[in-house]
């Protein structure tokens, strides 16, 4: 969505399957792979993961190839700000963050995927120091804010909402889609 | 594992009980474990033969396992319920009959994280090898650490982290042990998700745990080789 909107459509996108945020030691491998391709098509790599639980890993990696990755530590950061996502923090540590693509995929990632469905008990294993469900939402959209709020109750949490559309990735790609600072071909890795 | 229902605990020789609490462990069955530890009492076993030849040796399995890449976590995390129930009946009577001790542990999730179910099957884990655990909980300043050394004594500190943005504080913590002139009187592992040996040794600790199973026996490595060099040295 946002992609569709960078001038002269500079971008490419090239995602990696969502479900590794529960298998973080194959993102760089997978990175690795995606930045060799892009490369190899001649065109510009840039990395729009958050560090998404490589433990360092990918900077170390991205450093050696001299990839550019967007700033932050995992996407709830990199879409609420720095700023923001620390007072949220410091409000209740204890928040399960949402973002449009989580509503959407609620079941099938945490009910499905973390067996609360055939075994509600673990919710409370899970969830025991969580307060509150804070959905960050990409898009202002009804629907996903009805399944968002049943999300928070499926979990037994409280729940909150805050619109901040792509935030700090909204810059970092239309930063680069500029035409002085683009090639004709920039590629995103996109998904944080 | 188990897929029979009608499985009567009670008439089950000792051997055959064992086996089918490893089962009912591997499938988080709560309440035959439960029914288990109490056939294994009522027929004089005593408390520490229970807990390490039933629940220990059954939850080695799964961690073996998991470790492997044939149990994900959930499936962990039920096996570890059902070792807690069965726990929950051995630990008074553990306490009562003066099991053989190996050593202790301060462990505790540190500042700014709440993630605590690793910490959680370390601590038990450590619990059913032999180890006293004193279990800090979550979000731990390093004041908490330094406290809970002073007043235990611990072999062992143990921190955990799930997140990239928490792990740093651990070198905090070592730091001020090192401020202290403390650093060297305990053994200082750590783990969580985004951890690894070259972070481990980056902050100053002893060892990097990959998941509980790594964690008692590098608990009991580290704390053998330890006691071997001090008589040694007399």
């Amino acid at each position: 969505m946002l992609i569709d909107q960078c001038p002269a459509q500079h971008f490419e996108l090239s995602c990696l399957p969502a479900s590794w945020h529960n298998y973080p030691q194959k993102i760089v491998p997978g990175i690795k792979r995606k930045v060799e391709a892009a490369r190899k098509a001649g065109k510009t790599p840039l990395v729009v993961y958050g560090d998404c639980g490589t433990g360092g890993a990918l900077d170390t990696y991205l450093q050696t190839a001299g990839v550019e990755r967007i700033e932050g530590p995992h996407c709830y950061e990199i879409y609420l700000g720095k700023t923001d996502f620390e007072a949220e923090m410091d409000q209740a540590l204890g928040t399960f963050f949402l973002t449009d693509y989580m509503v959407r995929h609620f079941e099938r990632i945490i009910m499905k995927g973390m067996w609360l469905r055939q075994h509600p008990q673990l919710r409370d294993t899970y969830f025991a120091h969580y307060t509150r469900v804070l959905y960050i939402a990409q898009s202002e959209d009804a629907a996903l804010q009805a399944k968002a709020r049943a999300a928070a109750e499926a979990l037994g949490l409280a729940y909150e909402y805050r619109y901040t559309g792509f935030g700090d990735f909204a810059s970092f790609v239309m930063h680069r889609s500029a035409p002085e600072m683009s090639g004709r071909n920039r590629r995103a890795n996109p998904r944080s | 594992m188990s897929d029979d229902d009608d499985i009567i605990l009670a008439d089950l020789d000792d051997d055959e009980l064992v086996q089918q609490m490893h089962d009912d462990l591997y499938d988080g069955l709560q309440e035959e474990i439960m029914e288990g530890v109490n056939i294994l009492l009522a027929r004089k076993w005593t408390p520490y033969d229970v807990l390490t030849k039933a629940l220990v040796e059954g939850m080695t399995i799964v961690g073996n396992d998991f470790r492997d890449g044939i149990l994900f976590v959930p499936e962990v995390l039920m096996a570890a319920n059902a070792m807690k129930a069965g726990m929950s009946i051995l630990r008074p009577l553990l306490a009562e009959t003066g099991a053989p001790r190996v050593g202790s542990m301060v462990i505790g999730t540190v500042k700014g994280d709440i993630h605590d179910i690793g910490k959680n099957l370390v601590s038990m884990m450590l619990e059913g090898a032999g180890f006293d655990v004193i279990d800090l909980g979550i979000n731990n300043p390093v004041e908490n650490y330094l406290a809970a050394l002073e007043e235990h004594k611990p072999d062992i500190l143990g921190m955990s982290a799930l997140l990239t943005t928490t792990m740093p504080y651990m070198k905090v913590v070592v730091d001020a042990m090192i401020e202290k002139g403390i650093r060297d009187d305990y053994i200082i592992l750590v783990g969580g998700a985004p951890l690894n040996e070259a972070f481990a040794e980056s902050v100053g600790a002893d060892a990097y745990c990959r998941d509980a199973a790594v964690a008692v026996e590098t608990a009991k490595e580290i704390i053998k080789a330890r006691r071997e060099r001090d008589a040694a040295a007399g």
